[in-house]
């Protein structure tokens, strides 16, 4: 076991001593479980750690610092849209009346909850261009898994049983190969165009009856509008097929493009995307699903409905039979949806359609303004993101693009997404977001000038990168090689409860 | 340095015969591709395999492979080392890392297999 | 844009650098029979306007209500500490701990949560988390086909509904059969302190069927229904059909309860939101998926090691990640990518602050009201439903429970869940309400509760269906 260094603190384990903490909950009387057989009770107590308040509190405010978050710097990690996350939607869902309501409380005593839920759904159905929406899912991927399943018991109820494949391109996120499988389904993998676009006649070769979904990133991962996306679409919809977008990259186009009107029949969104709750680390996120007039029946139960007379109520167990069923316990991430409910009410509809034309915007100055930097491989307006590489740079210094990732880290820059898409080499995948000043991206691309400069002067200082972290390149051989996934000499909770 | 006395294929494996024994491997470009291998899985002996089919999975830090069996026949045995020591498909692919010997069903499908030249040409163009 | 920094001057200085004369020449690659112009959403809201009508929803939820509602989310007592930490946003607003040399904070947390978990499950490898209690309940029962490559599962009617639904829909879009294992009718198992629970003859006749072989056996402790199952038994049948054992387990329940590794499961999976999130109608909560060491490559989700850095010095990384759908695509263990990481979190906040001894009092002190809830409640003409023995929560019998706990909201109490409700096909459950108690019970709520049921059980008119 490796001994902490002086950035990194000790565990909460190292931490533990016998007798530190408590005070919290009242004790039992005694033989609280004397009612409970003894063969159905833990023969110890459980050996977690024993910490008080205030080594608590240092501990999780010192390791706090030693992550780098949206509230400490600039963010541009590709296809993730790391904009700023306002504080009011954290405060409101911290509110009681939310925070405290039961996810089984009677539709009577949740009216506030539903309603919130009921309008989230109307809102999100119109960026989205679509008939309606579920508010399930707990995550994109999740989205995704809920889209693929409603089209597959689409097809089934149309004895369509022989719809097997969704074709997904290859710059396409893991996300959608492994939703396919999980959905029954085998993935076809298109290769892209030249131009980084969709090949229309490869998907036209690809698609028939057999084909049960197309999904497609739009913008797409290399964050260019498919641009012959009528085409593909009325080409997927001859045949048969459904269209999924994932919706990813939905930043940049609300209000110029709604998926559905543009021929989609399902999409997700990524609330912690676009919608801007936290990320927290990995999640919680959202992925709500929005569909077409097609798969409407097949939404996942119980949906949020509203009564004539404006009240709010949760479709009853089983009131729709053609429903795909629960995709999760419960109703939703609703926490989650709570901010992202209040994004959407603080810009209104004109804001949202300045979000994207700002995130557009501040990615096409970004990419003009590291165009003579990087090699940047599709050099045409991009949509809130875009494709550098550090091919040119390599083949110049044998500086790869994880190098340049590692160097910006010590000039106070979270680096993009590297090494994705698949279809690039030596990628680096770029998302300013509009919440960034020009302040903020002229002083990243200094920082990207002067490693570019680096690479040519001082190679091994990029090689060695970072220098300024908690810690420096990590020994990911050996974690994978003898995994030490838990603190194996735990101790604390031995001692008798103190009475 | 390729092996010359070996047989190998477009998915950069190595096979080594010796009479109606199949010896498997992956090549050194493969395992320089992959990076750090951190783990292996294989199949169980006496298995029947069809040329082609994948019977086994190599794992580096940040991809991941699967093996194909190069021939048809019966897992005869395989190197139980490699479940502690995955590194010596790094270290010495070609001797102590090699990964499963097969029993030959079927001759006739060596012919598919590349000779050394061949190998060495395909990996030039990737 | 309320949080947009740009001045009209930047915006035209960026247009000029870009060397366009407007933004919309940007969107050109949109074809223009697809574009359209602008949404049908209200105008932007003032902080002080969106404030004002957040207060006025969450004032329209009730939640003032004397609660003994649980089935699956358990109000708890959370201590200050958990929740000012987390406001933390060098926490919140961080991605997913790519980077590991600026995240060491959030993979040391995760690393600490797993840790934690494995010692109140009694397993070796815990997952950083997945979305809920249900999906972790149905990822666990796809490791156990993957890891026997069989294609059958059983699943106990003592897990919770919505859990075996959600199994339901994700073994159905992957072709995967899962069945149902009875519970101990009243009439078979009249007077005996099984009656509820998973019927063990049933479960090994299942068992015994060699042509429909069987990949895992699902049986939650506590059940939905508050019992406790003989799991060790359960147990030694699944591994003697050459089944893994997946339990569904409460977290704070295993303060005191046999842990999945006790009883030999070989997973367990459950919910996390006790362990210091809000009831929040529903989410973001915590999918707890727990294995023995033997199947770390077959659970699905993030994994955080500890290793070195360059130097030697001790530093986490994310590990194992060949299993993930960035690296192995269609072929990975799941589609899971965001998961709950901040709700992890919590959960080790939680725990590291209500410490050991906290926890068994939490889950004593519950067992405790309980006990008092069941008398009350016994008194009052709602007799328990099953005699056998549970921890802090039970089914209880009162002639027409649903129009019962519809009168007794009018009294302020939320008098648990009518079962009807989540089981309306199952006729035995139309007379029940499933009540729980917490350290957050009061004698004053039980008291509240047993009074105003025992004045409606007394109406004749209640009951009369």
């Amino acid at each position: 076991m490796t001994a902490p260094g002086d950035r990194l603190g000790p565990t909460l384990f190292e931490r533990s001593r016998p007798g530190r903490g408590g005070g919290k909950v009242p004790h039992p009387p005694k033989g609280a479980l004397a009612r409970i057989p003894a063969s159905q009770l833990r023969a110890d107590g459980p050996r977690l750690p024993e910490v008080s308040e205030p080594e608590l509190t240092r501990h999780y405010v010192n390791l706090s610092r030693l992550n780098y978050s949206v509230d400490s710097g600039f963010y541009p990690l590709g296809s993730c849209t790391m904009k700023y996350n306002p504080k009011i939607d954290e405060w409101a869902a911290r509110l009681n009346g939310f925070a405290a309501l039961h996810p089984l409380a009677p539709d009577d005593l949740a009216q506030g909850t539903l309603q919130l839920l009921w309008e989230l759904e109307q809102a999100l159905a119109e960026i989205g261009g679509m008939q309606a929406v579920t508010l399930q899912p707990a995550a994109g991927a999740q989205g995704e898994l809920t889209g693929i399943l409603m089209t597959r018991a689409y097809h089934r109820s149309r004895g369509e049983v022989e719809r097997t494949e969704v074709l997904v391109p290859d710059s396409a996120h893991g996300t959608n190969p492994a939703t396919a499988s999980m959905a029954g389904f085998k993935t076809v993998s298109i290769p892209s165009a030249a131009d980084g676009g969709v090949d229309v006649e490869a998907f036209r070769a690809a698609l028939g009856p057999r084909t049960a979904a197309v999904m497609i990133t739009n913008p797409s991962t290399l964050g260019l509008f498919e641009a012959r996306l009528g085409e593909l679409l009325a080409a997927v919809h001859k045949v048969g097929a459904l269209a999924y977008m994932d919706g990813a990259n939905l930043n940049a186009i609300m209000g110029r493009f709604k998926p559905g009107e543009a021929g989609f029949d399902v999409m997700h969104f990524n609330v912690h995307k676009t919608f801007s709750t936290p990320h927290g680390g990995g999640g919680p996120g959202a992925g709500p699903v929005g569909v077409g007039e097609k798969l409407l029946p097949f939404l996942p139960s119980p949906r949020v409905l509203r009564e004539p007379d404006g009240r709010f109520k949760l479709e009853a167990e089983g009131e729709r039979a053609t429903s795909i069923g629960r995709v999760r316990a419960f109703v939703g991430n609703t926490g989650v949806l709570v901010r992202a409910y209040a994004y959407i009410r603080a810009h209104g509809g004109s804001g949202l359609c300045e979000v994207s034309d700002d995130a557009v915007l501040a990615a096409n100055y970004l990419k003009a303004r590291l165009r003579d930097v990087l090699d940047v491989p599709f050099d045409r307006p991009c949509m809130h993101e875009f494709v550098a590489s550090s091919a040119t740079l390599k083949a110049q210094t044998g500086i790869r693009t994880l190098d340049v990732a590692k160097r910006l880290i010590d000039y106070g820059f979270h680096p993009p997404t590297i090494y994705f898409p698949l279809t690039v080499e030596e990628a680096l995948l770029i998302e300013p977001t509009e919440t960034e000043s020009i302040e903020t991206l002229d002083s990243f691309v200094t920082a990207i000038e002067r490693i570019v400069e680096e690479a040519h002067s001082d190679p091994e200082l990029l090689h060695s990168a970072p220098h300024n972290s908690p810690v420096r390149r990590l020994d990911e051989t050996m974690a994978a090689r003898q995994p030490n996934l838990r603190w194996q000499a735990m101790t604390g909770g031995q001692t008798p409860c103190p009475e | 340095m390729l092996p010359q006395d070996l047989r190998y294929t477009k998915e950069h494996e190595w096979v080594r015969i010796e009479g109606d024994l199949a010896t498997v491997g992956i090549t050194d470009f493969a395992a320089e591709q992959l990076g750090d291998v951190v783990f292996v899985e294989l199949p169980e002996v006496g298995r029947t395999v069809a040329q082609s089919a994948a019977v086994g999975v190599i794992e580096s830090v940040k991809a991941v492979s699967d093996l194909f069996a190069p021939v048809s026949g019966d897992v005869v045995a395989t190197n139980t080392e490699l479940a502690t020591k995955p590194e010596l498909l790094n270290s010495d692919p070609y001797g102590q890392g090699w990964m499963l010997r097969i029993r030959l069903a079927d001759r006739t499908a060596l012919d598919g297999l590349l000779d050394a030249a061949a190998y060495e040409a395909l990996t030039r163009e990737s | 844009m309320p949080y947009g920094p740009h001045t009209p001057e930047d915006r035209a200085r960026m247009l000029e650098v870009i060397g366009v004369d407007a933004v919309d020449d940007l969107f050109a690659d949109i074809p223009q029979s697809l574009r359209t112009s602008g949404l049908g959403l209200p105008p932007p809201e003032s902080e002080a306007e969106l404030s004002a009508h957040l207060l006025k929803l969450a004032a329209a939820n009730r939640v003032d209500l004397v609660s003994f509602l649980g089935a699956g989310a358990y109000s708890h007592f959370v201590p200050a500490v958990v929740d000012q930490l987390l406001l933390r946003s060098e926490f919140y607003t961080a991605y997913t701990p790519y980077q590991p040399e600026i995240s060491q904070g959030t993979l040391q947390t995760i690393y600490e949560y797993q840790s934690l978990l494995a010692e109140l499950t009694g397993l070796d490898v815990v997952s950083a988390s997945h979305y809920d209690g249900a999906t972790a309940t149905a990822e666990g029962a796809l490791m156990a086909c993957r890891a026997t490559r069989r294609e059958r599962v059983l699943v106990s009617r003592g897990v919770h509904p919505h859990y075996r639904q959600t199994l339901c829909t994700y073994f159905g879009g992957a072709s995967l059969v899962a069945d149902e294992i009875p519970l101990l009718a009243d009439g078979t198992a009249a007077g005996t302190t099984a009656a509820g629970t998973t019927d063990l003859a049933a479960l090994e006749r299942m068992l015994a069927d060699v042509d429909r072989p069987i990949a895992g056996v699902v049986v939650a402790n506590p059940s939905f229904f508050g019992l406790l199952e003989p799991m060790a038994e359960i147990g030694r049948l699944a591994h003697a059909a050459g089944a893994l054992f997946v339990a569904v387990v409460e977290p704070v329940s295993l303060a005191v309860l046999a842990t999945p590794g006790d009883y030999e499961a070989d997973i367990a999976a459950g919910e996390g939101q006790p362990l210091g999130m809000p009831l929040a109608y529903g989410g973001p909560y915590l999918g707890i998926l727990a294995c023995r060491e033997a199947l770390v490559r077959q659970i699905p989700g993030r994994l955080v090691g500890m290793t070195a850095d360059v130097d030697g010095r001790r530093a986490f990384v994310m590990t194992l990640r060949a299993r993930e759908q960035d690296i192995r695509r269609e072929k990975a263990s799941s589609n899971i990518c965001t998961n709950q990481a901040l709700c992890a979190l919590a959960a080790a906040m939680y725990l590291a602050a209500i410490g050991p001894h906290g926890l068994r009092d939490v889950a004593a002190l519950g067992a405790a009201r309980a006990t008092e809830l069941e008398l009350a409640l016994a008194a009052a003409g709602a007799p328990r439903l099953h005699p056998g023995p549970y921890l802090n929560e039970f089914a209880v019998r009162v002639p027409g429970a649903p129009e019962v706990h519809r009168r007794l909201l009018e009294h302020g109490v939320l008098a648990g869940l009518p079962l009807a409700r989540v089981i309306p096909d199952d006729p035995s459950f139309a007379d029940a309400l499933l009540v729980c108690a917490t350290e957050t019970t009061t004698s004053e709520d039980i008291a509240a509760f047993a009074t105003a049921l025992a004045a409606l059980v007394a109406e004749p008119q209640v009951g009369v269906r």
